[in-house]
């Protein structure tokens, strides 16, 4: 079974789009410490495009790091970071600046702007790197706003929000500049039930109308699977399996089946 | 022994790589102010954050400072029957010295503080990443618009200090212990000289700098959510205290 197999399940589409060209990212041998520990030990790591691609493993496994190293936030101690083929290790910073805006990001936190409301939070990125007049500034960030079910919120700030409510307007924001690449770090952790599967849909429902190539952090095991057509595993800073979700799922090496299952017993003992 | 020896290296190697990135932060931020185009809008924001709303603690510093030299300075002038001299040796004493270093000092503890903890809260709330994300380069943005609206208020401060505290000495030296008017300025008039106003006004901007190069960049590496923010805000304010005062120093010995 490959990905093109897979049936996307909330939106029930069957028929994915053709990716064009090669993987839309690389990892090659990607190794980073911090504070002395090796956090990532040599990732190789292809991330296919215009796919969901989930990232799954325990707390401290490397994820967020290994995320941040697929936009250029973190420089690796060795290995390459390809985007296109181009490694993002070896640009200048005007030039690293230039291909991360093909980036969206959103943060775990959402990382909005204590002192910008919603409406200026996401019309931001617009402002600063666009010359685009007031009238489709405003048109495009309320387009935003309305596709994550923000509409009357614009004028609220930051901590006047709910936890979902941040996390939609951090992805609205991070969708305003269309980006090509969207990377979601824990977009649904500490949310409810009922609000994660929101915005689960929500992000599924923005990938099928622009097909990001999409790399998403997420502890919502066994229910990511549903979400996503490609699932990473990582654990100790190595990546166990990187392969279709249907194929992760049905795995059976004993970490990825003690992961999906939240066994106590299993490879990994916690006590 | 070696352990010792290796300890000490250790803590001297940091300290050369702190200052080092200290000095590689100042370049950067320098350098990304004067390049064009120049962000007036959050220049002028910072102004308004660092100096005006800074009116009220260096006004009431500065009444209370000359009121205080005015009654000190009358009282040891008097021993040597020179109470005439009260107006220049308030007007020289805050021109030359009190007014840039307690403006200073001032700014430091209202604004720099501020700085240092509204930087490191992005920092810690990952607002900064979010800004490298878009593309953005978080100097530009952040730091060299707080540095240029420091360097712009610090000196109009310290001016305004300079002229408020006169008045402080005047109140007390004339209204209160009752030298004459004319005595008061005209002894002022007559000793302070151009190059008091501009070295006062030049260590009032080698002091912005310092102030907000300090702060921005204790900020800027906060680390350790919500305590680094506190370590952060604190050491920024002891070390651009202090670098104010060594600053001083220097500055004053060089330009006597």
């Amino acid at each position: 079974m490959t990905e093109n197999d897979w049936v996307c399940r909330p939106c029930g589409l069957e028929k994915l789009p053709e990716p064009q060209g090669g993987p839309a990212i690389r990892l090659v041998d990607l190794v980073k410490a911090l504070d002395g520990k090796k956090v990532l030990d040599g990732i190789d790591l292809d991330i296919p495009r215009q796919r969901i691609t989930a990232v799954i493993g325990l707390s401290g496994a490397g994820k967020s790091v290994m995320l941040k190293h697929m936009i250029g936030l973190e420089r690796p101690d060795a290995g390459r970071v390809l985007v296109d083929g181009v490694d993002l290790t070896r640009l200048s910073r005007p030039e690293l600046y230039r291909i991360r805006r093909r980036f969206g990001m959103l943060f775990q936190g959402g990382a909005l702007f204590d002192s910008l409301d919603v409406f200026e939070n996401v019309a931001f990125p617009l402002r600063e790197k666009t010359a685009l007049g007031e009238a489709e500034i405003r048109e495009r960030v309320h387009m935003r706003l309305a596709q994550v079910g923000l509409e009357g919120a614009g004028e609220k700030f930051p901590d006047e929000l709910s936890g979902g409510m941040v996390r939609r307007a951090a992805l609205a924001r991070a969708m305003v500049m269309d980006p090509e690449i969207l990377l979601l770090d824990e977009p649904t952790t500490g949310l409810d039930p009922i609000i994660r599967n929101s915005i689960l849909s929500l992000i599924c429902h923005m990938y099928h109308q622009h097909c990001f190539t999409m790399v998403m952090i997420s502890h919502d095991i066994p229910d990511i699977f549903c979400w996503s057509h490609h699932v990473v595993v990582l654990h100790d800073g190595k990546v166990v399996l990187s392969a279709p979700a249907e194929e992760v799922f049905r795995s059976s090496d004993p970490f990825v089946r003690q992961l999906i299952h939240g066994d106590i017993a299993g490879p990994v003992h916690l006590m | 022994m070696l352990a010792l020896a290796e300890a000490i290296g250790t803590r001297v190697l940091r300290k050369i790589r702190a200052m080092g990135g200290m000095t590689i932060f100042l370049w950067a931020s320098l350098s990304s102010a004067v390049a064009p185009p120049v962000p007036l809008r959050h220049v002028v924001k910072q102004v308004h954050f660092i100096g005006v709303k800074s009116l009220f603690v260096i006004v009431l510093t500065a009444s209370f400072t000359g009121m205080v030299l005015g009654l000190q300075g009358y009282y040891t002038l008097r021993k040597f029957a020179a109470e005439g001299l009260l107006g220049s040796a308030v007007a020289l004493s805050l021109i030359r010295e009190l007014g840039p270093v307690l403006s200073a000092l001032m700014v430091t503890g209202r604004a720099g503080s501020a700085l240092t903890a509204e930087i490191g809260i992005m920092r810690i709330g990952e607002q900064i990443d979010a800004l490298e994300t878009m593309g953005i380069d978080p100097i530009r943005h952040l730091v060299s618009p707080r540095m240029l609206g420091a360097l712009v208020s610090v000196p109009l401060l310290a001016s305004i200090f300079d002229v408020i505290g006169i008045l402080g000495g005047y109140l007390v030296g004339v209204k209160l212990l009752g030298l004459n008017q004319g005595v008061y300025f005209g002894q002022m008039e007559a000793s302070v000289m151009l190059k008091d106003v501009s070295d006062g006004l030049l260590k009032s901007i080698a002091f912005g700098l310092i102030i907000s190069w300090v702060c921005t960049f204790k900020g800027y590496h906060t680390a350790r959510g919500a305590e680094g923010v506190s370590q952060s805000t604190t050491s920024a304010v002891v070390l651009s205290s202090v670098l104010v005062l060594i600053g001083d120093y220097l500055l004053t010995s060089v330009l006597l």
